[in-house]
């Protein structure tokens, strides 16, 4: 009836999984219990929870993603705290079971709950705007995209209470990943909540790209795009011709898995270097998946805070398609240890070097930018200066690795892990954290507390340095990654560093929510009434902050680069402007599909890590029903008059010019 | 058409004056048909791992059958020859659908239904009879690879049958309204795409085992 669940399933004899799942079942009730109370359902289940607006939509992204950092940081320092201690004859308080399925959670939410999650958040919250539209190409499939990435989330969350995670390291290489070394669940909720919310990822890619060459406002032409969109662009051609790869190998890991087939396995002919070589094949273009719109968000937040268009705009342009298509050229430089060859292992090293020439024409575009502009220091700036310095050192830690013979030394070393660290946090998340304070008063229509979002940036640069460079150190002098103790006490010292620059950062994840509160409790001193907080370029600073559902009454008729920076310069010249001719639009209704389709993907994918047949079949029956209604339904636009966007637009001029 | 009535209608005017980057958000009709083709290579991109997969363990047969001795190329002659077929028959539905023709619409959807079941149903047949063998997918690495690869095409085929099925309930309940009109587009690119992606399987997989 339950397949291989049973009450063995919740480890009752190990403390820490089951005393923070249920901190996190009461906190959860205890939400829910409030939402209750106050008759918030409503309102929650209308407005975001079935909400096809992509702005809401990235909002709720954006949430889960902090959530997520909170739960991936909490592996973080778990590790960290296990190292500061576990030297010599001392043996720490983590068990080697333990540890591994800590750092293999670790980077799995990391990189496809946090990482993956807060970027694709800001590109739905921001492109649509930038590019003067209404809504995404595909409304609907957008809210079904962001729901299996939340069902993703919950699963690998379950793994917490109900079962084990994965203690294969992020990437569950085989023949450990094989079911024969990893006979328990641990490994299935990898997989499933990973499938699940990769096809909610790929579902986004094509959404998204279909936006950005079929959705522009009238003459907004290619050349005319915002780099943000650009980068966006970028990143969503790699999710629609990378993630399918990542389907399929775990599709394969999955039948060897399930039915005893032998694509990875040590016998019959199995190869598991294919799994790898296929794994990388989608996991290098992950990398500029996440890093990409990240230099995007720089690009906007440099020009705007330099009072600047941006500097080289097309060799940007250039730099960001270049750096798309040689993505898929170095795969092989995560295994050069495979033993492919001198030949091989020299193409791969070389094509790793050439993607620091576009990346360096970035960094320059970017100091050019700031050269001569009169900056204003503000949070974003903070950021972005920050990952200048950050991201420049680990790149080069990156090219001193695409050396073969120095990767030999390198792999497999805290030098690695240093160095990935050093350009994701350096890169995406600093990105992440600059988009994220320069688009909220877009989004709310008040912006953050300033001071506090400066502490969030020191908190985060002086811990990153206190506790990434002494693992270079560490890396170099021989410690290993995935370790989860050591005999050499001479290491203890960088350990007891990096500890330390792991609660700094503590200090500023608090402090991101300590913002948060802040800011919404003193909203009133901070609104954002003219739409424009930052005296911006685009167009999404053109709207009022928040836009209005459908975004542009009128869409505006693009002229130039920086078409908002255009049309304030021209409005100054000419007071009195034409009359605008409203007609009624229709925006897309709130739907309740990808909620559902969302639920019977858990539904599924939890009875297929535990073998529950009929509950997946029922499942997926369920999932497929829902989509089979959803296709008979006509009604998906709301009218809106063109009376009540004249009324929402006049209102909004009103408050743009008080003074 | 003069300007202002084409600011007053963005996208849809044909202004041909104006590059095409430029002319505004395109039709439904070209977004949601761009979209699909984006899918369908991303499908594309699933089979070419696949196939990869099958190059890579093709001659892995750990000691068990080898694709020389279990392809009967008469049998997949006859495969080959029920789908392209039904890809033209589909591309006369598509031509019915055009003109709103309903009854030639539901026959020549008939014709391909039936011309994809016989496929499924040969290719069943060929697996049933290599599993009664002794070659089953857990047999070697090269069979592995062979029933992933084929069954993910077959599974296709039947997701393509379960969804002609679908539209004509659509057709016949919701009629050839627009949106009617474009699934049924997106549905005659999907199986024209799996008759590209057989004729990759017939080549790599049946052909390649002659080599």
């Amino acid at each position: 009836m339950l397949g291989h669940l049973s009450w063995a399933a919740i480890p009752l004899n190990q403390p820490i999984p089951l005393v923070t799942s249920a901190v996190v079942i009461i906190l959860l009730a205890a939400i829910l219990a409030l939402v209750t109370w106050k008759g918030w359902w409503p309102y929650l289940w209308r407005e975001w929870l079935t909400s096809t607006d992509h702005k809401r939509i990235g909002v709720m992204y954006v949430v889960l993603a902090l959530v997520m950092l909170v739960r991936g940081f909490s592996d973080a320092i778990m590790m960290r705290s296990q190292l500061a201690i576990a030297a010599g004859s001392a043996a720490g308080y983590l068990p080697p079971e333990h540890y591994n399925q800590l750092f293999s959670a670790h980077g799995t939410i990391m990189i496809f709950f946090v990482a993956m999650t807060f970027v694709i958040g800001l590109m739905n919250f921001v492109v649509p705007l930038q590019l003067g539209v209404r809504d995404v190409a595909f409304p609907v499939l957008n809210s079904v995209s962001f729901w299996l990435t939340a069902a993703g989330v919950l699963l690998v969350n379950m793994s917490l209470l109900i079962g084990e995670f994965a203690r294969t390291g992020w990437l569950a290489y085989p023949p450990l990943s094989e079911l024969r070394f990893s006979p328990g669940v641990g490994v299935d909720y990898y997989l499933w909540s990973l499938q699940i919310s990769g096809l909610g990822t790929l579902l986004t890619g094509i959404n998204f790209t279909t936006t950005i060459l079929k959705l522009r406002a009238p003459g907004m032409g290619l050349s005319r795009m915002p780099m943000f969109c650009w980068t966006a662009f970028a990143a969503n051609l790699l999710i629609v011709a990378a993630f399918p790869i990542l389907t399929a190998t775990f599709a394969m890991l999955l039948l060897d898995r399930y039915l005893g087939f032998h694509f990875f396995t040590n016998e019959a002919g199995g190869n598991a270097m294919m799994y790898i070589n296929l794994i990388w094949a989608w996991g290098h273009p992950e990398v500029y998946i996440l890093i990409l719109p990240a230099f995007g968000i720089f690009s906007e937040v440099i020009a705007t805070f330099a009072g600047k268009p941006l500097f080289g705009y097309r060799s940007m342009v250039l730099a960001t398609m270049a750096i798309c298509v040689l993505s898929f050229m170095v795969w092989l430089h995560h295994f050069f240890t495979m033993g492919a060859g001198a030949d091989v292992n020299a193409f791969f090293g070389i094509m790793t070097m050439i993607i620091a020439v576009p990346t360096g024409v970035k960094v320059f575009n970017w100091l050019f930018t700031l050269y001569g502009g009169e900056i204003r220091f503000t949070a974003p700036v903070y950021w972005s200066l920050g990952f200048i310095v950050t991201f420049v050192i680990g790149g080069m830690t990156g090219v001193l690795m695409a050396i073969p013979p120095a990767d030999f030394v390198l792999h497999n070393s805290l030098f690695l892990v240093a160095h990935f660290h050093n350009v994701v946090i350096g890169g995406v998340l600093f990105g992440a954290m600059a988009g994220y304070t320069y688009w909220f008063p877009k989004a709310f229509g008040f912006t953050l507390d300033e001071r506090l979002g400066k502490a969030v940036f020191w908190c985060w640069f002086i811990g990153f340095y206190l506790a990434f460079m002494p693992l270079y150190a560490l890396g170099l002098m021989g410690a290993t990654r995935r370790m989860q103790h050591y005999a050499d006490m001479g290491w203890q010292p960088q350990m007891l560093i990096a500890l330390a620059g792991a609660g700094i950062i503590l200090v500023g994840i608090i402090l991101t929510f300590v913002q948060l509160v802040v800011s919404i409790r003193t909203r009133d001193r901070r609104r954002d009434l003219s739409g424009d907080p930052w005296n911006g370029r685009t167009l999404e600073w053109s709207t009022s902050s928040p836009p209005p559902p459908w975004n542009y009454a009128v869409l505006p008729q693009v002229q130039a680069l920086d078409e908002f920076w255009r049309m304030k310069n021209e409005r100054k010249g000419s007071e009195a402007s034409q009359p605008i001719r409203y007609k009624a639009i229709s925006v897309p209704r709130h739907s309740a599909v990808g909620f559902s389709i969302a639920f019977f993907a858990v539904m599924l994918g939890f009875a297929l890590i535990w073998h529950i047949w009929w509950m997946a079949i029922l499942g997926l029956a369920c999932a497929l029903a829902v989509a089979l209604v959803h296709a008979w339904r006509i009604d998906i636009d709301v009218e809106i008059p063109a009376r009540e966007l004249a009324k929402f637009d006049r209102q909004h001029r009103n408050q743009d010019a008080p003074a | 058409m003069n300007a202002s009535a084409a600011a007053a209608a963005p996208g849809a005017s044909g202004r041909e004056d104006i590059p095409i980057s430029e002319r505004g958000p395109a039709s439904i009709r070209t977004v949601v048909s761009f979209g699909f083709w984006l899918f369908l290579v991303s499908d594309i991109i699933i089979f070419s791992a696949l196939f990869a997969a099958y190059a890579v363990l093709s001659l892995q047969t750990a000691g068990g059958p080898s694709g020389a001795q279990l392809f009967d190329l008469r049998h997949v002659f006859a495969e080959t020859s029920c789908l392209l077929i039904s890809s033209f028959t589909c591309g006369l539905c598509m031509l019915a659908v055009a003109r709103r023709r309903r009854t030639m619409t539901y026959q020549w959807a008939t014709v391909t239904f039936l011309l994809g079941l016989s496929f499924i149903a040969l290719e069943l047949s060929e697996f049933a009879r290599m599993i009664a063998s002794g070659a089953t997918p857990a047999r070697s690495a090269f069979l592995s690879a062979f029933f992933t690869l084929v069954g993910t095409h077959g599974i296709h085929v039947t997701v393509g049958l379960c969804w002609l099925i679908v539209m004509m309930a659509q057709v016949a309940t919701l009629g050839f309204r627009p949106m009617v009109a474009r699934r049924m587009l997106c549905f005659s690119l999907f199986w024209h795409a799996l008759d590209l992606v057989w004729i990759g399987v017939f080549t790599i997989v049946y052909l390649g085992a002659r080599l």
